[in-house]
């Protein structure tokens, strides 16, 4: 059989898989639509918030991205697993203990006012979209290339598939199927990922074979030595040494963390579980299953760029393989015979390199290159489905719970009918996934980049207005909305200035402290801290009741004062 | 609770959790990034040591913590809620 039937087949498969759990598990009642009744098990939740989590970004474009990065491709790999240490010990217990439905609820009653609850709204409301759209985007390459239908078709069928199962589950459905979106996408990354790895090292554990010598087939000698060896013969940065300098790696990497400890579609997943001990089990099991991916991903981005090379540099074009050819039909490779001798120089120097490949196709290309079976190439359309429609369907909720129960309800409708509200909750959902649809179809950038201003977004606005909500008592109204305004204003416009209005500036002697726009948002992070702390000092100290519920929140498990 | 016993059990958990979050710093930000360089010059099997730790081994520790943290976490917890008399609904769902 063919990969386009397989594909087929696959995709086929595992979508009516997410429908028969939506229908399954429709939701009744707000709270089962807002939070999955609150009865989601911690290894259930682990699974969902690892699904939830990595999204078309992780999955399909992050080895691509380490593997044209080299070592510099570790801020994507600590930063994005770093933040769960943040998240599990600074925030899950806590707002679990809190037990509300929803980040800006926290953000609301912690702070006592409206505005911040509102400011707490539009943040949610922005980052997701941001994100979201990056989703759609990779839901719409992965259809164009395998099933061969048009980038806007693509689209629209995710669209299709996240609308059903998001409005007619909520929460609970989003849940469940989260959990068998991780089990495809989590068996579609490892086994092109171990076979790559037995046929270039002998070693079935990628994460080993990563440090292994290759095959005679392959040249023998370490893999990284050879890879290095190949990148300096063409005129590229050593892959296992850095280009970027300290300071900018270690300031996207602290905002990655941060941002991933602020993602309001992350937290929101701890406030399933019955007990605070489960909202911290369930953070250790998220993480496990995230690492399974995250450590194979920089094996498979050294395997995938050693293999490119080996194929592609100084080979005859006319003799090109067929997904060669199929990639240079979606424009994501292009060959321009700069001295018309018919033979690809793939070099490190623009002059005289005669091709491009997109960063992000390479985890979908790898299977290909390495020549793997239809199936496995298949698997990994099916896969990467999975990880762009479960990271939107979270993303999708927030947006809906923002609109529904803290805009109508908690601010303008107070005496809005459970039905109504739950009316209303499914209506955000369809418009949120109209919206998203659009700029999924007409975004700017590429997927990994859209994502990472959310990350700078969240980092800087929302981790930590509820870090000191939960640890610093005097903290109060004034405090956190100026931080948040601040932080969130500071780090938007960097963003938009270097990468809309002037991305001609964006490079190195222009950012302020050698940050870039994507470490950014960590400096937006330490501005709200700093004007939270400053403000709230000058400022009355919160109401006896808020400062009770601080100290209920930091009580030993269920325990509430009386 | 009493008062002094929600004290000193935030306290330990402060003191936990700083602890932790210190050896996340050292191996993230100092022996991943700050210190690459120099851990480079060790080499084990095919990896630089520095290398190694930024894209993997970083990752094994930030999962090490968190275990560490829910059992610490679930100690503390029982110390104190056997010291307070007051109840606590664990209706703790053991994930299978």
């Amino acid at each position: 059989m063919t990969v386009q039937t397989w594909t087929y087949i696959f995709v086929a498969l595992s979508f009516s898989l997410y429908i028969g759990i939506a229908i399954w598990s429709r939701a009744g009642s707000t709270k089962e639509f807002y939070v999955a009744g609150g009865g989601v098990p911690p290894l259930a939740n682990g699974m969902a918030t690892a699904a939830d989590w990595m999204s078309a970004a992780s999955f399909i474009s992050m080895a691509g991205l380490i593997s044209f990065l080299g070592r510099d491709g570790t801020f994507y790999l600590m930063g994005w697993t770093g933040g769960y240490v943040l998240l599990a010990l600074l925030l899950a217990p806590y707002l679990r203990k809190f037990g509300k439905f929803t980040v800006p609820d926290f953000i609301g009653d912690r702070y006592y006012s409206q505005t911040a609850r509102l400011i707490a709204v539009f943040c949610a409301i922005s980052v997701s979209f941001v994100y979201v759209c990056g989703q759609m985007q990779g839901a719409g390459i992965v259809f164009s290339r395998f099933l061969e239908v048009d980038f806007t078709t693509g689209v629209l069928i995710g669209m299709g598939i996240v609308f059903f199962y998001a409005v007619l589950g909520g929460m609970k459905g989003i849940t469940y199927t989260q959990v068998a979106q991780y089990c495809v996408l989590i068996f579609a990354f490892m086994v092109p990922a171990i076979f790559i790895s037995i046929m270039m090292t002998g070693q079935p554990v990628p994460q080993i074979g990563f440090g292994s010598e290759l095959t005679e087939a392959y040249g023998g000698g370490y893999l990284l030595d050879r890879l290095d060896g190949l990148s300096e013969q063409l005129g590229f940065a050593t892959y296992t040494e850095g280009q970027r300098s300290t300071q900018d790696v270690f300031f996207i990497t602290a905002a990655l963390m941060f941002g991933t400890a602020g993602l309001p579609h992350v937290i929101i997943r701890f406030f399933t579980v019955p007990n605070v001990r489960d909202a911290r089990k369930s953070a250790g099991y998220a993480l496990v299953f995230i690492a399974i991916l995250y450590t194979t991903a920089p094996a498979v981005a050294a395997f995938a760029r050693t293999n490119l090379i080996n194929t592609v540099s100084n080979a005859e074009y006319a003799a090109v393989p067929e997904w060669f050819t199929k990639w240079e039909d979606t424009g994501l490779i292009t060959f321009d015979d700069k001295n018309n001798d018919g033979i690809i120089q793939y070099v490190g120097d623009p002059e005289t390199n005669e091709l491009n490949v997109n960063r992000d196709i390479m985890v979908l290309a790898n299977p290909e290159i390495a020549e793997l079976p239809a199936w496995v190439v298949a698997l990994v359309v099916a896969g990467a489905l999975a990880a762009a429609l479960s990271t939107a369907a979270g993303l999708l909720l927030v947006i809906s719970t923002s609109v529904a129960h803290d805009m109508l309800k908690r601010t303008f409708m107070p005496n809005i009918s459970e039905k109504r509200e739950l009316a209303y909750a499914r209506i955000s959902i369809f418009v949120a996934v109209l919206i998203s649809g659009y700029y999924g179809i007409n975004a700017p950038a590429y997927v990994a980049q859209v994502v990472a201003f959310a990350f700078g977004l969240a980092a800087a606005s929302f981790f930590p207005a509820i870090v000191l909500g939960i640890f610093q008592k005097r903290m109060n109204k004034e405090g956190a909305i100026a931080g948040m305004v601040v932080g969130f204003t500071f780090t938007a416009a960097y963003i938009i200035y270097f990468k809309i209005i002037n991305p001609a500036a964006d490079s190195a002697e222009n950012w302020l402290f050698g940050i870039s726009p994507e470490g950014i948002g960590s400096l937006g992070t330490v501005a709200n801290l700093v004007v939270a702390m400053v403000v709230a000092r000058f400022t009355p100290e919160p109401p006896a009741e808020v400062q009770k519920i601080v100290e209920n929140i930091r009580l030993p498990g269920e325990a509430i004062a009386r | 609770m009493s008062d002094s016993s929600a004290h000193s059990y935030w306290k330990a958990n402060i003191r936990l959790v700083l602890s932790l979050l210190s050896i996340w710093f050292f191996i993230s930000f100092g022996c991943g990034i700050l210190f690459v360089d120099a851990l480079d010059t060790i080499r084990f099997g095919g990896f630089k040591l520095g290398f190694w730790i930024a894209q993997q081994g970083s990752i094994f520790v930030f999962v090490a913590l968190i275990l560490i943290y829910i059992r610490a976490m679930d100690k503390l917890d029982a110390k104190y809620t056997l010291e307070s008399s007051s109840k606590s609904d664990e209706a703790s769902q053991e994930g299978s």
